[in-house]
């Protein structure tokens, strides 16, 4: 039991908070969002100067051979910095999936790329009707010779304006809703037959939908197993909401932090209004929630290496709900506490609120996660 | 950072709870469960016993009797305990008169004190809060006049918690009148059986008795009762309230009442199936649970934080733990208040004699709810413990 961060975390951590500290304040983040595909090229490739890119891969890949802690430090650190550019798609997802999957092939031929920050992936996973469902898929991949014929339609794919290569979900065999018979293929973003329209997020990143239609893969382009690849994108995506955990306590631990200030220095009556006691029992709240959130993401990020799947699923469901209700409170207080300088598009903190509440609903909302804990029969036994 | 207990943890959780399972009177941790009140024979036996095996006052430095266990192994100890569950050793004793007299206390007082502490031969109530001094106690008026080798103590003190039980109490009274409110206080410790003591029960909604009124008319006690220096006491209390800042959560408490809303949700039928097959409240306790994860969790940040930097600088989020592991008690008993529905309603059926056995489930529900919301009240209202966040934490 040790709560600490080793030595080597520790530097990360600096690294990448000087980083950011220099080169991501809310004025930069606004000309980034500009740039082709909703980010700043330029700041990706520092993140790969400074081996951000490759932590999680396995040394004899390139990488550094980090784990669950170290994504948590950097994903903190980008929530603080409201950081737009694609590391949850590119580094946690398309590198959680090719890590835990890839063929020896299939990792030389992408992990390189994503360390050096030359390419960067989409998950295509979310479809009409699935919701938050990993199991509910219709686009299909039929076999056609040694390789597959993909058709479906993908929506709300992060990065899917920018990327280089989609990683999709697909039925191999099955009904809409069977666990069994779900695939994992990577398909480069330029192949015949896909049709992408890129747009905005309300949060500040960007996204696509994008459909399949008769799109043609070889046979290496299939991910692991392609009849079972449902606990696959399971475990990811459990990392991927380890990782949102994560962000979302940077977020509101500098919603908070910017509150306060804001408490302090703003006067009413011929006082700071900070010295009103209703408005400093909100914040003593908001701290609370903040700190039952980063306990959670802590857990969260523990569970990544549980080895029984059902009991990581239901410690990340777990940190979830609480990362949920957490980042609605924190956000909404945030708005109500900087009065109507919370409501402009120019204050940094509507943007951390909007960021927030986008996490929330991002690979299952509170609700969702909720009933995924009565599922797994609650946490106390 | 390394989130999971090492094997000595894992084992040392084993032997505890071996050791409870063992040697606390089964009739006893019945009464726990069912949220009944003990009686100072049956607390008193289960602390001999727990003392007799060296545990009665485990977070004491060794050299008076303490185990020099690790911070972890403290929670660890508590967890178990609270979840048995059987009583925690008494809190008025073993965790706050006694660290205050171990560091501020003369030898005399030591060598008397401690062993009668560790062995429960003094029961020990606290005399600190007054009908006009709640949150603001250091408005506190009992006064203690000087007379020769005497003090002469005279006022009220309230909410004394168990002070039906009690041989002896730990006072805070004022003995510079001129001085500003808290320099003029001093600890002072008190034989129940003085002259001039009056006891006066209070009934709490609950229809317990745990409180009482304390009254104070000419009590003689020897100087030589004074803890410490003269008008310090209000440095002694700070230190007194301070000692204990990871026990309040009481995580224990509430996983061992989660388990038992589990149990009787499964027993307990409504539309033809157990309550617990009910979505909309399983949700309810799922959300409970997660709460309690985090406190769990939050609390053990606080607990490694103190095993590797000391108790001198507390890690901000203990201030978290009284506000949440109270409100997370409280809606553990406002649940078994829902799974009970209609049979929370019957008073005292049976006393505590088992006359009928059929309601035993049921009848302490109610009163158990009623009592529980003195937790966000006693040790600092979660109003106060906002103060503190506010000042300590975010520096409003």
């Amino acid at each position: 039991m040790d709560f600490d961060l080793s030595e080597e975390q520790r530097l990360l951590k600096e690294s990448v908070e000087g980083l950011l500290g220099d080169a991501y304040d809310f004025d930069s983040r606004k000309k980034y969002m500009k740039e082709p595909g909703g980010w700043s090229k330029a700041m990706w490739g520092r993140f790969a100067e400074q081996g951000l890119l490759g932590l999680p891969f396995a040394e004899d890949d390139g990488g550094f051979g980090a784990g669950a802690v170290e994504t948590m430090i950097v994903m903190e650190a980008l929530g603080r910095a409201l950081v737009i550019e694609p590391y949850l798609a590119t580094v946690v997802v398309a590198g959680g999936l090719l890590r835990q999957a890839g063929s020896a092939a299939q990792k030389e031929a992408h992990i390189p790329s994503i360390i050096d920050g030359s390419k960067t992936f989409a998950f295509a996973q979310l479809e009409k009707n699935s919701r938050y469902d990993l199991a509910d898929v219709t686009t299909s991949a039929k076999k056609k010779g040694n390789g597959w014929v993909i058709d479906g339609e993908k929506f709300v794919v992060l990065n899917g304006e920018a990327a280089d290569t989609f990683i999709v979900t697909a039925r191999t065999k099955g009904g809409q809703r069977d666990a069994s018979g779900i695939g994992v293929f990577l398909v480069p973003a330029n192949a015949k037959g896909i049709a992408r329209k890129g747009y905005p997020t309300q949060d500040g990143l960007h996204a696509a939908d994008v459909s399949f239609t008769g799109v043609e893969v070889g046979a290496d382009a299939a991910l692991g197993d392609v009849e079972n690849g449902l606990p696959l994108i399971e475990r990811v995506v459990d990392e991927a909401r380890a990782a949102l955990c994560a962000e979302a306590v940077g977020l509101m631990d500098e919603s908070l932090k910017s509150t306060v200030e804001y408490l302090k220095t703003r006067k009413q009556f011929g006082v700071a209004i900070g010295t009103f006691q209703t408005l400093q029992h909100r914040a003593a709240d908001m701290f609370v929630a903040v700190e039952q959130a980063r306990s959670m993401s802590m857990f969260a990020t523990m569970a990544c290496d549980f080895d029984d799947a059902n009991e990581r699923a239901t410690a990340v469901a777990a940190a979830k709900v609480q990362i949920g209700k957490s980042g609605k409170f924190v956000g909404q207080q945030s708005i109500q506490l900087h009065g109507g300088i919370g409501m402009t598009q120019e204050a940094a903190i509507g943007h951390y609120f909007k960021r927030l509440t986008m996490i929330e609903n991002t690979f299952g909302d509170t609700e969702y996660h909720l009933r995924r804990v009565t599922a797994g029969g609650g946490l106390v036994k | 950072m390394d989130l999971a207990f090492t094997k000595e943890e894992m084992a040392f959780r084993e032997e505890v709870r071996a050791f409870f399972r063992d040697n606390v009177p089964p009739a006893t941790r019945q009464k726990m469960v069912e949220g009944r009140h003990l009686s100072k024979e049956e607390m008193v036996t289960w602390w001999r016993i727990l003392n007799k095996k060296g545990w009665g006052v485990s977070h004491w430095p060794k050299e008076y009797g303490g185990t020099g266990w690790t911070s972890v192994q403290h929670y660890i100890f508590n967890e178990e305990l609270q979840a048995y569950p059987a009583p925690a050793p008494l809190a008025f004793g073993v965790s706050m008169v006694g660290p205050v007299i171990y560091t501020f206390g003369n030898e005399t007082q030591k060598k008397h004190y401690l062993p009668r502490i560790a062995n429960v031969d003094d029961w020990w109530c606290q005399g600190f809060s007054e009908p006009g001094s709640g949150s603001d106690l250091a408005s506190l008026k009992t006064k203690a006049e000087r007379k020769g080798d005497k003090w002469i103590i005279n006022g009220q003190k309230t909410w004394t918690t168990l002070a039906q039980h009690a041989d002896m109490i730990f006072n805070l009274c004022r003995t510079d009148p001129g001085a500003k409110k808290q320099s003029g206080i001093s600890f002072i410790l008190v034989d129940m059986k003085s002259k001039g003591i009056t006891v006066r029960p209070i009934q709490t909604i609950d229809g317990g008795h745990e409180v009482n009124e304390v009254f104070f008319d000419d009590v003689e006690v020897p100087v030589e009762n004074l803890v410490g220096e003269e008008n310090k006491g209000w440095d002694y209390a700070k230190f007194l309230l301070g000692n204990e800042r990871t026990g309040i959560a009481r995580v224990g408490v509430s996983k061992e009442r989660i388990r038992r809303i589990k149990d009787l949700a499964s027993k307990v039928e409504s539309g033809g199936k157990p309550v617990m097959e009910d979505q909309a409240f399983r949700e309810k306790l799922a959300a409970v649970e997660i709460e309690l994860k985090a406190l769990e969790l939050t609390q053990l940040r606080v607990v490694a934080d103190e095993g590797k930097h000391g108790k001198g600088k507390p890690n901000p989020a203990s201030s978290v733990l009284k506000i949440k592991g109270s409100e997370i008690q409280q809606a553990t008993t406002e649940l078994l208040m829902e799974v009970i529905g209609p049979f929370a309603a019957p008073f005292d059926v049976h006393g505590d004699d088992g006359s009928n056995e059929a309601m035993d489930w049921t009848a302490q529900i109610a009163p158990s709810y009623f009592n529980n919301r003195k937790v966000s009240i006693y040790g600092g209202s979660n109003e106060i413990q906002r103060n503190i966040i506010t000042k300590a934490v975010l520096g409003l």
